[in-house]
C-alpha cells in the first residue's frame, strides 16, 4: 500500500544541506505492522514527517518517492495533500500531553477532522465522535465529548489522539512513538488498543520506536535504521530469532536483563555519526566490532540473508553464532549487612490551597508511610509508575523535600527536622543523581567546576588540591581529562550522566540515590551507565537507592526491590524473591505489563483497568482495590496490615498470592 | 585663545560612568566564551550589525554632548577670571555656527525668508509688508534667491562625492580587519566580505555606513549655509535641536535602566527563589507601584522636585546644572515605576529555574542560597535582563518625549524630542502649518528607537538557549 523508495531528506544548515534519511526504502501492505527502529538521532521520526510532508521550516526532500496506493505523495501540491494528512493517514505523536490543544474540547478537536474529510456536521458528527470515543475504550464518551484535554489522564489523552487519527479513517497509521512517555500499565493498554483496531480496520501501521519489548509485541516487519540509513529488514521471527546486521545484534546485547545479572553489559562504543561528518563507507563501522577494511571504504549493499530478510553489511558472520561474552563484574549475593539508612513511617503531605485565604482544604498524600532499609553497598531498587511518590521519597530521604512526618536515621543521627551545619554534614553521606542530564548540570559552568561545588561547599577533605580531585573523578567515571575546562552542552546524554555521577561521588557518599538515571538515554548508552554503576558498587562500596520505572533494569542491577503504590510500599523483598514469585497483584500487573523483547514473550498479560487515582483522594481501604482483580469487600474497608512471607519478603495485600 | 573652565554636571558623571562599566563589561565577555560566542552570533546578524551602527552614531553625539566648560568671559587682565552662565558642551562648539545664527522666528527648511510676513520699510517704497529676508538663510546667494535648488542640489552632490570618498577609505579599513583577522578562509578580505561569510556582518556595517554618509555628510555641508531642517519659533536652527535632544533621550533611556536594573534584578529572583512570605511581600510591592496610575506618580515626584529647586537656588551656579537635576530626578522616578515588569519576569523564570535538577544537586550539596542565586541563577537569566534592557531602553525615550509633552518631563530650557513636540504642537493648528519642527524630532526618534528595537531583536535571537 505504502511503498517508500530511495527517501532522501535533509536539513538546510547555512549554505549546505545535510542529508538525515539517506535512501530509505519499504513498503507496507495493508493490515501490516512495519516497525522502524533505531537509536535518537538515527532519523526515524524524520522519515515519518518527510512521508506526512510535514518537515519542519529548515527540512527539505532531496530525493525519492512516497506512494500511498499508487499516488505519489511528494509531488502533490499542498492542497492536495491536506486530504491526504488525516484523511488517508494519520500520525499519532509521541507526548499526548502537548499533542491536544488546551483550550478546544475534546469533541471540537475530533469533528475538526470529521469535517474536513468526512464533511460530517451536527448531530451525525457527534454520533459518530461518540462511536469513535468508544472505539478507543473511554468510558461515557457522550460526557468526554465536552471536556477539555486537562480534565483527562495521559493515558486517556493518547486515547483522543487514537480517535483523532482513527477519524479520517485512514488507511495507513504513523504512530511515532505512541507510548514513550506513558506508564507500563497504559502502554499496555495502548498497544492492545492499536493492535485490535488494526485488525478490525486492516490499516497499515509505521511504528517508531526505540523500544525492543514494543517491537515484539507490535511488528510484523522491522526495519532497523541507524544514522539515517535502512541497514537490516526483517519480519518478525528472523529478526528476534536470528538478527544479523551487528548493530541490531548490539542493541539486544546491549539490554539489560534478569538473564545477565553479574554480568558486563555490552556497549556500543562511540556514538552515532554526526550529520555533517557521515563515513564514506558503513556507518557502522567506527562503532562495529566486527569491522573490516573494506567497511570504510565502501558502503555495503542490500545483501538477502532469508526469507524477507536483508541487511547491509559486508560481515558475512554468522548471526546468533556469535554470542556476545559477558564477564562478571560483581558477586550479587552478598550479604545484607546492618542498614545503614532506615527509614520508617516517612510521609511527604503538600498541602492544597483554595480560595481568598489560601486555606488548607486537603493535602495531597505524595509519600504515606514509607519505611525502607538500604545496607551498605546494596542496591535497593524503588519500582512504580509514574505518580506513585518514589521520587518524591528520594528528596524526603536528602531533605530537598520536608518530610512531613516519619523518621530518616543515618546510623545514628536522625535526618528529619536537621537544620543548618549539621544537615550539611549529614548530606555528605548521600547524593543524588538526578533523571534528565540536560537539566540537572547548569549550563554555564564548566565541568570542573560543577564537580568541585560539592566538594567546596560542603568543606570535605578530599585530599589534594581540588583540580587533582576532579581529575581522579573524571578518570573514574570513564571521561578524558580535559572534560574539566568544557561546558556541559559539549557532551552527549550518556557523557553528561557520567558528569553527574561524578559529581555526587566528588563528596564521597555511601548512598547515592539515583532517580530514573537512564531513562532519558538510548539502550546502548543506558548499558554504559548501568555498567559504570556496577563497577562503582564494586569498587567503593557505595550503596544505591535506585528509584525506576524499568524492569529491565531492575532485574539486572538490584538486589532488593520495593514496589510503591499511591505512596506506600505495597511489597518489598529480595529481587529474587519478588520478580520471581510476585504476592501483591499490582506488582504481578506491572511484570505482566512489560513488554519483553523477545518472541516468547507473547502471553497474554494481565490487564489493569483504569489508571493510578489521584494520591490527593486516595480509594478508601486498599488503595489497590478499585483496579484490582482479587478485590473483595474486605479490601474495600481496611488498608491491609503488611504479611511477612519470609525474613525478606514482606506484601501488603490481603489475599496474597 | 580664551579660556575655560570644566563643568562636570551629574549626568555627566553617570554617563561616562556607564561607557566605563561598558567597556569592562566587554572585556568581561571577551573572557567568558559562551558570552563571546552569543555576542558573536550578534556580530554575525545583519539586522543587528546595521541597528548597532547607526546606535554608535547616536552614541557619538551624545558622549560630544557630555563634555561640558564654561568659556572665560574677556576681563582685564590681573581680574580674577569670569566664566559665562552658559555652559557648552564640544558638540556645542562643533555646531557652533548652528547654534550662533538664530533667525528671528519661524522659516521653511532651506528658506530664504522667513515664514510670516513682516511690515518693513522698504526706501523708495515706503511700508511694506512681505516675508522679511533670513539673516543667515541662503545668505550667500545674495539677490540670486530663485537659486536654491540649483545650489543647494550641487553642494550636496560635492558632499555625496566627499561620503563616498570617506566610505571607500573606510571600507579599505574594514577589509584590512577581515582579512587580517584569520587567515583560514581563502580571498582577501574584501572578497569574504562581498561573499558574507567573513563571521562578522560588514557587509551590513559598511551599507549602513555608506548610507549615513550620504545622507549626513551634505547634510552637514549644507547646514552651513542653509536651515536644512528649518527654524522654530524663536528662530533657533531645527537640525541643532534635533542634535541635543539625542543626549537627552539617551541619558533618559540609560540611566533610568540603570536605576531600575539592580532592584528589578534583585527582588525577581529573591521573590522566586525564596518564596513564601518574600515573595508576598515583593509581589505586594509591584502590585501595588503598578495599579498606581503611572503618569500621576510621576507628574507628583516631578512636580515636588521642581518646588525643591525652586527653593533652593544657591545650589546652583548655572542653569544648566538645575535643568541636569531635574533630568536626573525624571530618570529616578521613571525607574522607580518602571522596574515591576523586569522582576515579574524574572521572579517566572527563577519559579521555573528553581525547579531544574542542577539547582536541586546544589541545595544537595549544601550550597549557601546566596550562593545558588549568585552561581547557578543569575547567570541563567542574564539573557532576560539583557533583552529586557534593550528593549526597555527605547520605551523610555518615548516614555520621555510623552512626559515633556504632558509638560512633567525635563526641564523646558532643555532641549529634547518632547519639549520639541510640546513646541510644535500649537503650530500645529495655524494655517499654513508649521511641520518642521515635529517631522524632524519624529523622525529622529523613529530612527533612534527603530535601531534600538532592531538591535534587541539581534540581541534576544543569539541569546536565547533555545535557539542557539
Amino acid at each position: 500500500m505504502l511503498t517508500v523508495t530511495g527517501l532522501r531528506l535533509g536539513f538546510q544548515a547555512g549554505r549546505s544541506t545535510l542529508a538525515a534519511v539517506d535512501g530509505v526504502s519499504f513498503a507496507i501492505s495493508r493490515g501490516e505492522t512495519f516497525a522502524l527502529l533505531g537509536e535518537s538521532g538515527c532519523g526515524k521520526s524524520v522519515t515519518a514527517q518527510g512521508i506526512m510532508r510535514l518537515l519542519p521550516a529548515a527540512g527539505r526532500v532531496l530525493g525519492g518517492s512516497v506512494r500511498l496506493d499508487g499516488s505519489e505523495l511528494l509531488a502533490l501540491p499542498e492542497a492536495e495533500m491536506r486530504s491526504f494528512r488525516g484523511g488517508r493517514m494519520a500520525m499519532i505523536f509521541q507526548e499526548p500531553a502537548t499533542s491536544l490543544n488546551p483550550v478546544l474540547t475534546v469533541g471540537r478537536q475530533i469533528g475538526e477532522v470529521l469535517e474536513r474529510h468526512l464533511g460530517l456536521a451536527g448531530a451525525a458528527a457527534r454520533e459518530r465522535m461518540v462511536e469513535l470515543l468508544r472505539q478507543v475504550g473511554i468510558a461515557d464518551p457522550e460526557r468526554r465529548l465536552d471536556e477539555y484535554p486537562f480534565q483527562l489522564s495521559g493515558g486517556m489523552k493518547q486515547r483522543v489522539m487514537i480517535a483523532i487519527a482513527l477519524a479520517g479513517e485512514p488507511d495507513l497509521l504513523i504512530a511515532d512513538e505512541p507510548t514513550t512517555a506513558l506508564d507500563v500499565t497504559v502502554q499496555a493498554q495502548i498497544l492492545d488498543l492499536l493492535a485490535q483496531l488494526q485488525r478490525e480496520r486492516g490499516m497499515g501501521m509505521l511504528l517508531i520506536t526505540h523500544d525492543l519489548g514494543v517491537v515484539a509485541r507490535m511488528a510484523h516487519r522491522i526495519g532497523v535504521m541507524y544514522a539515517g540509513e535502512l541497514v537490516e529488514v526483517a519480519g518478525r521471527e528472523e529478526f528476534f530469532g536470528a538478527p544479523r546486521h551487528p548493530y541490531t545484534q548490539a542493541l539486544f546485547a546491549a539490554l539489560p536483563d534478569v538473564s545477565r545479572r553479574g554480568q558486563r553489559l555490552v556497549t556500543i562504543p562511540g556514538q552515532v555519526p554526526a550529520l555533517a561528518a557521515m563515513p564514506a563507507g558503513c556507518r557502522f563501522a567506527d562503532r562495529c566490532p566486527h569491522v573490516m577494511a573494506v567497511c570504510r571504504e565502501r558502503a555495503p549493499a542490500w545483501r538477502v540473508a532469508g526469507e524477507g530478510h536483508a541487511l547491509r553489511c559486508h560481515w558475512q558472520g554468522g548471526g546468533q553464532a556469535e554470542q556476545f561474552a559477558g564477564h562478571a563484574v560483581s558477586e550479587l549475593d552478598l550479604d545484607s549487612g546492618r542498614p545503614f539508612l532506615a527509614v520508617a513511617d516517612l510521609k511527604v503531605h503538600f498541602p492544597i490551597r483554595r480560595g481568598l485565604l489560601q486555606r488548607t482544604v486537603g493535602h495531597v498524600r505524595a509519600v504515606d508511610g514509607v519505611s525502607l532499609a538500604v545496607s551498605a553497598g546494596r542496591t535497593l531498587a524503588l519500582v512504580g509508575e509514574s505518580g506513585c511518590g518514589k521520587t518524591t521519597v528520594g528528596k524526603a530521604l536528602l531533605q530537598l523535600v520536608p518530610p512531613t512526618a516519619g523518621s530518616v536515621r543515618l546510623g545514628e543521627t536522625e535526618l528529619a527536622g536537621l537544620k543548618g551545619r549539621r544537615l550539611r554534614a549529614a548530606r555528605r553521606h548521600m547524593q543524588m543523581v538526578f533523571q534528565d542530564p540536560f537539566s540537572s548540570l547548569n549550563p554555564r559552568l564548566r565541568v570542573g567546576e560543577i564537580i568541585a561545588e560539592g566538594i567546596a561547599a560542603l568543606r570535605v577533605d578530599a585530599g589534594g588540591d581540588p583540580a587533582a580531585v576532579v581529575q581522579a573523578l573524571l578518570a573514574q567515571v570513564g571521561l578524558p581529562a580535559d572534560a574539566a575546562a568544557r561546558y556541559p552542552h559539549e557532551f552527549s546524554g550518556g557523557q553528561r550522566q557520567r558528569i553527574a555521577i561524578a559529581r555526587a561521588l566528588a563528596v564521597q557518599p555511601e548512598l547515592l540515590i539515583c532517580d530514573e538515571p537512564t531513562s532519558a538515554l538510548d539502550v546502548s548508552v543506558q548499558a554504559q551507565i548501568l555498567n559504570l554503576l556496577k563497577n562503582l558498587q564494586a569498587e567503593l562500596g557505595v550503596a544505591y537507592l535506585f528509584i525506576t520505572h524499568n524492569f529491565a533494569v531492575v532485574e539486572y542491577l538490584a538486589h532488593d526491590v520495593a514496589v510503591m503504590y499511591l505512596g506506600r510500599i505495597v511489597e518489598r523483598g529480595r529481587a529474587e524473591e519478588v520478580l520471581q514469585s510476585p504476592h501483591h497483584p499490582y506488582t504481578q500487573v506491572l511484570l505482566s505489563a512489560v513488554p519483553a523483547p523477545r518472541l516468547d514473550a507473547n502471553v497474554q498479560p494481565v490487564r489493569l483497568a483504569g489508571e493510578t487515582p489521584s494520591p490527593a483522594d486516595p480509594p478508601s481501604g486498599c488503595h489497590f482495590h478499585p483496579r484490582c482483580p482479587k478485590a473483595q469487600a474486605l479490601c474495600r474497608e481496611r488498608y491491609p496490615e503488611t504479611t511477612e512471607l519470609s525474613a525478606t519478603h514482606a506484601v501488603a495485600c490481603h489475599f496474597p498470592g | 585663545m580664551t579660556g575655560f573652565q570644566v563643568v562636570v554636571l551629574w549626568s555627566d558623571i553617570l554617563v561616562w560612568l556607564l561607557v566605563a562599566s561598558g567597556i569592562g563589561l566587554g572585556v568581561l565577555v571577551a573572557r567568558s566564551p559562551p558570552l563571546l560566542a552569543a555576542w558573536r552570533r550578534v556580530g554575525a546578524s545583519r539586522t543587528g550589525m546595521a541597528s548597532a551602527t547607526v546606535l554608535f552614531a547616536f552614541i557619538a553625539v551624545g558622549l560630544l554632548d557630555s563634555l561640558h566648560y564654561r568659556v572665560a568671559l574677556d576681563g582685564k587682565p590681573g581680574q580674577k577670571v569670569q566664566y559665562g552662565v552658559e555652559v557648552l558642551s564640544v558638540l556645542d562648539a562643533l555646531a557652533a555656527p548652528l547654534r550662533t545664527r538664530n533667525e528671528k522666528t519661524y522659516s521653511e527648511p532651506f528658506a530664504t525668508r522667513l515664514y510670516a510676513k513682516e511690515t518693513m520699510d522698504v526706501p523708495g517704497a515706503g511700508a511694506v509688508r512681505d516675508y522679511p529676508r533670513l539673516k543667515h538663510g541662503g545668505k550667500h546667494l545674495g539677490e540670486r534667491e530663485d537659486e536654491v535648488a540649483a545650489d543647494a542640489g550641487f553642494t550636496a552632490l560635492r558632499g555625496a562625492a566627499l561620503a563616498f570618498a570617506v566610505w571607500l577609505g573606510l571600507a579599505g579599513i574594514a577589509a584590512a580587519l577581515a582579512g587580517g583577522g584569520t587567515a583560514a578562509v581563502d580571498g582577501p578580505g574584501w572578497q569574504r566580505i562581498w561573499r558574507g561569510d567573513a563571521g562578522f556582518a560588514w557587509d551590513a556595517v559598511l551599507l549602513t555606513l555608506l548610507l549615513m554618509l550620504l545622507i549626513a555628510v551634505p547634510l552637514f555641508w549644507l547646514s552651513g549655509q542653509y536651515h536644512v531642517f528649518g527654524t522654530d519659533k524663536v528662530g533657533q536652527d531645527v537640525l541643532y535641536q534635533v542634535l541635543k535632544s539625542v543626549r537627552t533621550a539617551l541619558i533618559i533611556g540609560l540611566v533610568t535602566t540603570l536605576v531600575m536594573l539592580p532592584v528589578a534584578v534583585l527582588l525577581g529572583i529573591v521573590a522566586g527563589y525564596f518564596r513564601g512570605w518574600v515573595d508576598d511581600v515583593i509581589q505586594y510591592l509591584y502590585t501595588v507601584l503598578n495599579s498606581i496610575p503611572g503618569v500621576l506618580l510621576i507628574a507628583a515626584a516631578v512636580l515636588m522636585m521642581q518646588v525643591v529647586i525652586d527653593t533652593h537656588p544657591q545650589w546652583f551656579s548655572t542653569a544648566a546644572e538645575r535643568a541636569d537635576l531635574r533630568l536626573l530626578a525624571l530618570c529616578l522616578i521613571l525607574g522607580v515605576t518602571s522596574w515591576t515588569g523586569l522582576c515579574r519576569l524574572l521572579r517566572g523564570e527563577t519559579l521555573k529555574l528553581r525547579e531544574l535538577e542542577y539547582i536541586q544537586a546544589a541545595q544537595a550539596f549544601g550550597v549557601s542560597s546566596w550562593r545558588i542565586i549568585l552561581r547557578h541563577i543569575l547567570p541563567n537569566v542574564m539573557h532576560i535582563v539583557i533583552i529586557a534592557l534593550v528593549m526597555d531602553f527605547s520605551g523610555l525615550v518615548l516614555a520621555e518625549a510623552v512626559l515633556s509633552y504632558v509638560g512633567i518631563g525635563v526641564d523646558p530650557t532643555m532641549t529634547s524630542f518632547g519639549t520639541m513636540i510640546n513646541n510644535a504642537r500649537m503650530e500645529l493648528g495655524r494655517e499654513p502649518v508649521v511641520w518642521w519642527s515635529l517631522a524632524a524630532a519624529f523622525s529622529a526618534m523613529f530612527i533612534l528607537v527603530l535601531a534600538a528595537n532592531l538591535f534587541a531583536d539581534a540581541v534576544r535571537d543569539a541569546f536565547d538557549p533555545r535557539a542557539a
